[in-house]
């Protein structure tokens, strides 16, 4: 019954830290006329789910150097990165990376 | 006489003889027993008492175990994610490791750090796991490196072993070791940790990608964490340390599913390990690629615009009128009851340890709506005993409260208040006025 792409937004490494602390989202993105893309999903999440400091998240129209990107457990940058064509049920994992040891 | 010469003749001559009997015993004894030590194709008696339990499995067998006697592995940084692996490392018959650590070992260490112990506080990490290690495994080799590794010896060190372990806990020095690691054709096995996750992989194996492949460019170093400011569950580098041993292990033995081009993320929080694919070999990879741009090992803390260590450094915002020491703003504060203060660490961190009276407002919260009022309602108190009102800011070390002092003397510019931190922060506390306070 609901209109829009549902998909699943998860943070880990850290980065849930910029999104309310909540590590799993389910969201529904609003029907457009174009198809979603990870690049208007980050306008979108900059809009609607960033709490504080975007410049900690996304840098220029992508995300900083030190997040990857997983579109259902795989690299973006397999998959086209920010032109990837966003599917219904996808899951997007944003993976801050760890130094610590 | 002559029967007495004859006889005293015949027994030199037996001695001497003797005498080379017992070298000759002795130089065959060692013989047999270095070949049973160290045949590169035999296992001693000991190896198979000792290493029979991971013998008898088939992907490993005495071939296995061999090739594991004679491999050669580095370890850089002896923390929570190199004591754990150096010690399965050490117990699985791996012939000879290296340690690399710059650092002592410190109170603070012994929850994860395990190697360590209480009597090991200030001792180099490299000799007290050294010394620990020679217990569970008297027959292995351990050579230890106690200096910082840069770009001037990485490459010198790293070319003696066949396999990396990277269980260091900074950036600058995870770029080094990546290139030092495709400049000498080493794999690397890659884990880190903090507070209740881990990350793991493995570069530069078999045509895999290598760390630039992922990520080219270095994060910005205020996005960088440590161990020290987030925190770490001693278990979590635990597990991930392990894993760096096995993968390791793996590598030595051959096997297959060796984690190169997946990343292996570790939540203790939600008891789930997750397996994920990563981008393939970067042809145009600025040390891997097909035409390197790097050649030669470069600046690291430049290029990552972050020291090669986990220790924080101290920033410098405030001018001296900005800022107050410890024994002026005990004599303020507590002895005399005047201002206010204001701790900005974490919740956690203050309920650890506070100065009394103090008032918990975290940094990231500091300019907000709710906390400002909050200010000055506890101003409103009392703000007329003094002209203008100072308030105190303190945190652990002395850098957030200077960012906060300038966040509050925004916020707070139509009262006529004197915003001050504390120079060198609690520490400095500890330090100078109250000794029971802990420095952490």
């Amino acid at each position: 019954m609901t209109d829009g792409l549902q998909v699943t937004l998860e943070f880990g490494g850290g980065a849930e830290l910029l999104f309310g602390n909540i590590k799993k989202h389910e969201v529904t993105l609003p029907v457009d006329d174009t198809p979603w893309t990870i690049r208007s999903l980050l306008t979108w999440m900059k809009d609607n789910l960033l709490k504080e400091r975007p410049e900690l998240f996304i840098q220029g129209d992508t995300v900083r150097p030190g997040i990857l990107v997983l579109v259902n457990d795989a690299d973006w940058e397999l998959l086209g990165e920010l032109d990837y064509k966003i599917e219904s049920k996808d899951t997007i994992l944003f993976i801050s990376t760890l130094h610590g040891g | 006489m002559d029967k007495i010469s004859n006889l005293e003749k015949q027994i030199a001559y037996l001695q001497e003889v003797l005498r080379c009997k017992e070298e000759e015993l002795r130089a065959l004894q060692a013989n047999e027993q270095h070949a049973s030590f160290c045949s590169p194709d035999k296992l001693s008696k000991d190896d198979v008492e000792r290493f029979s339990r991971q013998i008898i499995i088939p992907a490993i067998g005495c071939k296995g175990q061999m090739a594991l006697k004679t491999s050669s592995i580095l370890i850089v940084g002896v923390g929570g994610l190199g004591c754990p692996a150096a010690q399965y490392l050490a117990g699985s018959g791996v012939g000879h490791i290296g340690l690399v650590d710059y650092d002592e070992v410190e109170c603070s260490n012994l929850h994860r750090q395990l190697l360590h112990t209480e009597d090991s506080i200030g001792v180099p990490k490299v000799t007290s796991a050294s010394i620990a290690l020679k217990k569970l495994n008297s027959s292995l080799r351990i050579s230890e490196y106690h200096t910082q590794l840069n770009s001037s010896n990485a490459l010198n060190i790293v070319q003696k072993y066949d396999i990396v372990i990277d269980a260091t806990d900074n950036v600058a020095t995870r770029y080094l070791l990546n290139d030092a690691c495709v400049l000498s054709g080493k794999p690397l096995v890659s884990g880190s940790a903090l507070r209740l996750e881990g990350q793991l992989t493995v570069y530069n194996y078999n045509k895999g990608p290598c760390y630039r492949c992922i990520f080219p460019k270095p994060p910005p170093p205020e996005t960088v964490t440590n161990c020290g400011d987030g925190g770490v569950l001693g278990a979590v580098p635990g597990v991930v340390g392990v894993l760096e041993a096995l993968e390791a292990i793996k590598i030595v033995l051959g096997c297959s599913g060796i984690l190169s081009g997946q990343l292996l993320l570790f939540s203790a929080e939600s008891s789930a390990f997750r397996n994920v694919r990563l981008r393939t070999r970067n042809a145009s990879c600025d040390v891997c690629g097909e035409n390197p741009k790097i050649s030669h090992l470069i600046d690291y803390e430049q290029f990552c615009g972050a020291k090669a260590t986990d220790k924080d450094s101290s920033i410098c915002l405030l001018r001296e009128e900005q800022r107050i020491n410890a024994p002026a703003l005990f004599d303020s504060f507590v002895s005399k009851c005047e201002g206010l203060l204001i701790d900005v660490r974490s919740p956690e961190e203050f309920e650890m340890c506070a100065v009394p009276r103090s008032l918990n407002i975290p940094l990231k919260n500091i300019d907000e709506p709710d906390s400002v009022s909050q200010i000055i309602t506890a101003l409103q108190d009392k703000q007329a005993e003094q002209n203008p009102f100072p308030v105190y800011v303190v945190c652990r070390r002395g850098n957030d409260s200077q960012k906060a002092v300038l966040m509050l003397e925004k916020v707070l510019k139509d009262q006529n208040v004197a915003v001050r931190d504390l120079t060198g922060g609690l520490h400095a506390w500890a330090r100078k006025v109250d000794s029971d306070f802990p420095i952490y």
